[in-house]
């Protein structure tokens, strides 16, 4: 980890604790850090700009309320926004009522997104292992990440068995990680 | 096939909401029994969020800062709730209609008047006492932030000392709350790890159950590690800790390699 990294993931540390203590900078701080990642998540599940807001403000402001949510220990503040922001958006997709409460979403990450220029590196990374995935598998990903789809649903859509999906998005998952350990 | 390549596809699907009914069911129940798995879980989402990061970036528009700036001044963090209770009072007393009931309604009045003069003041008084309450969790809550912020520093050195002549021993610290499944271990002097190799925590049951895999660790360069809060299944309790030396890959479910520390208990 270099010291630029390991500084970005302090400094959001130290932001995390002085939005405990109800400082406001420290919250627009954080938000011109890591906004972007979380409107564009939203936007790409949503693709309705007001929607997106929507759960852009959702997600600050539950930060705001229950800063400890955070599990610094187990990963970095742009995965876990990342994970939470889409399962919001799904939910607000579905219209459904959120099912979990940010605290208990726990995110590991062994690999750095602390700086802009980690992330993209790491984009163009997963980018290239998900062009490299056969096409239906690739699908099968997609239609569950971004559109919320279960595995019935996609089953339904494409005409493939259950088993086959099920294995598909696991696999298409498990091959984004071998990116990283490489 | 074990009870985690049973599940194993199953993970992927509750990683992404897109798991329900009895399946869900079974595998939330599997799960709180298993660190392994509830492990495997948070990787497969810490995977899931590499794919957010293929979108293109655009930037919220100027008016989201604002909204959400605005929002945070205009709400308190410790809301205080509406007294329920003197609305409905107000509302019932209208709903009787007041000339026909002139008399007792002034008695009443008066009754409830002083009713809720002695229940604003006991309001005031539980109010007063849950700031107090508040403002000192507040100053405790704060200055364990930066208590754990600086053992958690990548930053921060930790040196141990020794009586002079000795060499520093491999060592550990656990502190373990059952109640709350919270786990702190610290560990400093760790010899370097051998290729594929790792570090992994132990907790030993009380009951004399089988180990349970506490987290998974690489010392840095001095030999300090640290592990926060790994999961684990409730109500546990502890006869001792140790960690071990263990192949890299492979299940960590069971020890398979060689004690390193072990501890005594408290």
């Amino acid at each position: 980890m270099s010291s630029a990294e390991t500084n970005a993931i302090t400094s959001d540390l130290r932001l995390v604790t002085a939005i405990r203590s109800a400082d406001q900078s420290a919250m627009a701080v954080l938000y011109d850090r890591y906004s972007s990642i979380v409107y564009s998540v939203a936007l790409r599940v949503l693709q309705d700009t007001g929607a997106a807001e929507d759960v852009l403000q959702d997600i600050f402001m539950q930060l705001w309320r229950k800063p400890g949510a955070f599990d610094a220990s187990r990963g970095n503040m742009a995965a876990w926004l990342a994970v939470i922001t889409r399962n919001r958006a799904i939910d607000a997709l579905r219209r459904r009522r959120p099912e979990n409460d940010i605290s208990d979403v726990l995110v590991s990450v062994e690999h750095d997104l602390a700086s802009e220029a980690d992330r993209s590196r790491i984009m163009e990374k997963v980018r290239g292992a998900l062009q490299a995935m056969p096409a239906p598998q690739r699908s099968a990903l997609e239609m569950a990440y971004f559109e919320g789809l279960t595995h019935s649903e996609i089953a339904g859509k494409t005409g493939e068995p259950l088993g086959t999906i099920k294995t598909r998005i696991r696999a298409g998952l498990l091959a984004l990680r071998k990116v990283f350990a490489a | 096939m074990s009870a985690h390549e049973q599940f194993a596809e199953d993970l992927a699907l509750y990683a992404l909401g897109s798991l329900d009914g009895a399946e869900r069911h079974a595998l939330e129940k599997h799960l709180d029994g298993c660190a392994s798995c509830r492990r495997e879980l948070e990787l497969l989402r810490g995977d899931l969020s590499l794919l957010a990061l293929t979108i293109a970036v655009p930037k919220p528009p100027s008016r989201a800062r604002q909204r959400l700036m605005s929002a945070i001044t205009n709400e308190p963090r410790l809301p205080v709730a509406p007294q329920a209770s003197e609305r409905q009072q107000r509302s019932g007393w209208s709903a009787l209609g007041w000339p026909a009931l002139r008399w007792t309604a002034a008695v009443a009045l008066v009754v409830v008047g002083i009713g809720l003069v002695r229940q604003n003041s006991t309001l005031q008084q539980d109010l007063a006492s849950l700031r107090a309450q508040f403002t000192d969790r507040g100053s405790k809550l704060e200055q364990a932030d930066e208590v754990v912020a600086t053992l958690l520093d990548p930053d921060a050195i930790k040196i141990e000392l020794v009586a002079v002549g000795n060499k520093p021993q491999p060592r550990g610290k656990a502190i373990y709350q059952r109640r709350n499944r919270k786990l702190i271990f610290f560990a400093s002097n760790l010899p370097p790890l051998p290729t594929e190799k790792i570090y992994e925590l132990w907790l030993f049951p009380a009951n004399g159950g089988a180990p349970i895999a506490a987290g998974l660790f690489k010392p840095d360069a001095r030999g300090s590690a640290t592990v926060v809060n790994p999961p684990l299944p409730e109500g546990v309790e502890a006869k001792n800790f140790a960690v071990t030396l263990e192949p890299e890959s492979g299940s960590h479910e069971s020890p398979r390699g060689t004690p390193v520390i072990v501890g005594v208990g408290e």
